[in-house]
């Protein structure tokens, strides 16, 4: 184990390099851009073993990802905002054949207005093409999530392609102390793939994704629908072992100081530290502040997420993205849903912030919980850092 | 019609053997006409063959023996093609 400074890209990056993949197909984007850039650099100094596909747009290299997937090949690429969005024709497709590809996607607004900073729209507007997604807090949880996408996905009980989140600029540009794992481990760690299958297999021919009319379309997702399931086991198992073997332990959320909070904000990203901050402030004046960091977006840990949360006075969902449905942002409508009909759920509203890298800080998240303390006359649905 | 299999019952990520499309009779497609083959006037040059989009003229050491019209669409590219004179594929009635 190494102690170094790197930004989440150089973190995603060298996690590439230590995975070590078959192929990478890619193409650049700001902010992801130096996470393939810098991986690019790896591939021509000899330092793997990657096949490396530049393409001529992201449309193209999720497609190459697909092709290459195919024949049993361990398949990463990295993109964001634009990039990811001109994926999404394809990403149902990888997730339909139930293709274990790893992507480092860096959350960043999506045009219109064109904006390069971070904000969560890209991200979720892929929430439902059948993509395990997880988010980071900093550079550190990048990595490490990383190397564990690797063996979620291509667990056998899973088989779902997996994109592990950073915060454009915020945690894909700032340079943090972080924990590498050596070369060896991480090579022992992820192992050899086991693919469910080749098409280079000429002992047995395959046709793959072959059309489906009314008669079997249904039952061609429906595995896709048990394998989000039983992929919430494996991500526990995961993070589990990930813990024994390297001492941090993840699962589907972190809880900061939760277990005699009243007050609970529900957040993901890198807004999480800050909120951290706020609530140690708010600790010291002796208000029962919480954090639930929800890490696994998807699959989405419903009945997990509504224990946490049973019982608590008033609980702040934090999105930085909006549905545009006039019901609140993607992470509320999730959570509260995941609350009706349970016993005891709180009183909860929703915070839509820091659209396109437009900044959260201390007293901003301090000031949510202020309003949690009079929940009773916030309204729903609030847009917190905009001005009228 | 075969019995319809459940979802558990399928293989897995999507995967079926090869060359199904063969066991999909897609000459229920066509619409009224059918190419009938003259081999007395065929030059035998493949032309007809090489430009048949469904794969439906066959061949037997390299010579062509016939129209597969289980698979045979009717498009009719095989007779316009054809380069004799006389056309040794001709469209006509089906059925
Ligand atoms: S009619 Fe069309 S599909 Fe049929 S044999 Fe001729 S070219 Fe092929
Ligand atoms: S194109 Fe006409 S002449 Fe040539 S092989 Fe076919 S049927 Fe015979």
């Amino acid at each position: 184990m190494a102690v170094v400074a790197k930004t989440g890209n150089e973190a995603m990056a060298e996690a590439m390099r230590q995975i070590n993949p078959d192929v990478v197909a890619a193409y650049p984007i700001t902010p992801a851009t130096e996470i393939v850039m810098i991986f690019a650099q790896f591939v021509a100094d000899g330092l793997v073993d990657t096949n490396y596909i530049p393409v001529e747009s992201e449309h193209s290299a999720m497609s190459a990802c697909v092709g290459a997937a195919t024949t049993g090949a361990r398949v990463m690429t990295g993109t964001s905002s634009q990039g990811l969005a001109l994926m999404y024709e394809i990403l149902p497709i990888a997730s339909g054949l139930r293709l274990p590809i790893i992507m480092c996607d860096v959350n960043r607004a999506i045009s219109a207005p064109i904006n390069i900073h971070c904000d969560h729209s890209d991200t979720m507007a892929a929430r439902d093409f059948g993509w395990i997604q997880i988010f980071s807090e900093n550079a550190q949880e990048a990595y490490d999530n990383l190397l564990q996408a690797v063996r979620i996905a291509e667990d056998p009980r899973v088989l779902l392609p997996t994109m592990v989140t950073t915060d454009g600029f915020i945690i894909s540009h700032g340079m943090e102390r972080m924990e590498m794992l050596e070369d060896a481990q991480v090579k022992e760690y992820v192992g050899e793939k086991k693919p469910a299958y080749s098409i280079l297999d000429l002992e047995n021919p395959k046709t793959i994704g072959a059309l489906d009319f009314t008669d079997y379309y249904f039952e061609h997702k429906m595995p896709l629908v048990q394998a989000m399931k039983d992929s919430k086991q494996v991500i526990l198992e995961v993070g589990r072992d990930f813990g024994n073997k390297f001492g941090r332990e993840y699962g589907f959320f972190e809880k900061y100081k939760m277990d005699d909070a009243e007050l609970v904000m529900v957040a993901l990203g890198s807004t999480c530290g800050t909120a951290k901050v706020a609530i140690d402030e708010l600790r010291e004046q002796g208000i029962k502040a919480g954090l639930l960091k929800i890490r696994v977006f998807r699959p989405f840990a419903a009945e997990e997420i509504a224990k946490e949360l049973a019982g608590k006075k008033a609980v702040a969902v934090m999105d930085r993205s909006d549905s545009y449905n006039t019901q609140g942002g993607p992470v509320f409508t999730e959570v509260r849903s995941a609350l009706y009909g349970t016993s005891n759920a709180p009183k909860m509203i929703n915070y839509i912030y820091g659209l396109g890298g437009r900044d959260i800080n201390v007293p901003q998240l301090k000031s949510v919980f202020t309003d949690l303390s009079k929940i009773d006359k916030m309204p729903e649905i609030n847009y917190l850092g905009v001005r009228e | 019609m075969s019995k319809l299999m459940g979802w558990k019952e399928l293989p897995p990520c999507d995967q079926l053997k090869a060359s199904t499309a063969e066991e999909f009779e897609t000459g229920d497609w066509r619409l009224g006409e059918k190419p009938v083959w003259h081999p007395e006037t065929c030059i035998q040059c493949l032309i007809c063959w090489i430009s048949c989009p469904d794969s439906a003229i066959t061949v037997k050491d390299q010579k062509m023996t016939g129209i597969d019209l289980k698979h045979c669409k009717g498009c009719g590219i095989c007779a316009r093609e054809c380069p004799t004179k006389s056309k040794s594929i001709t469209m006509e009635r089906d059925k």
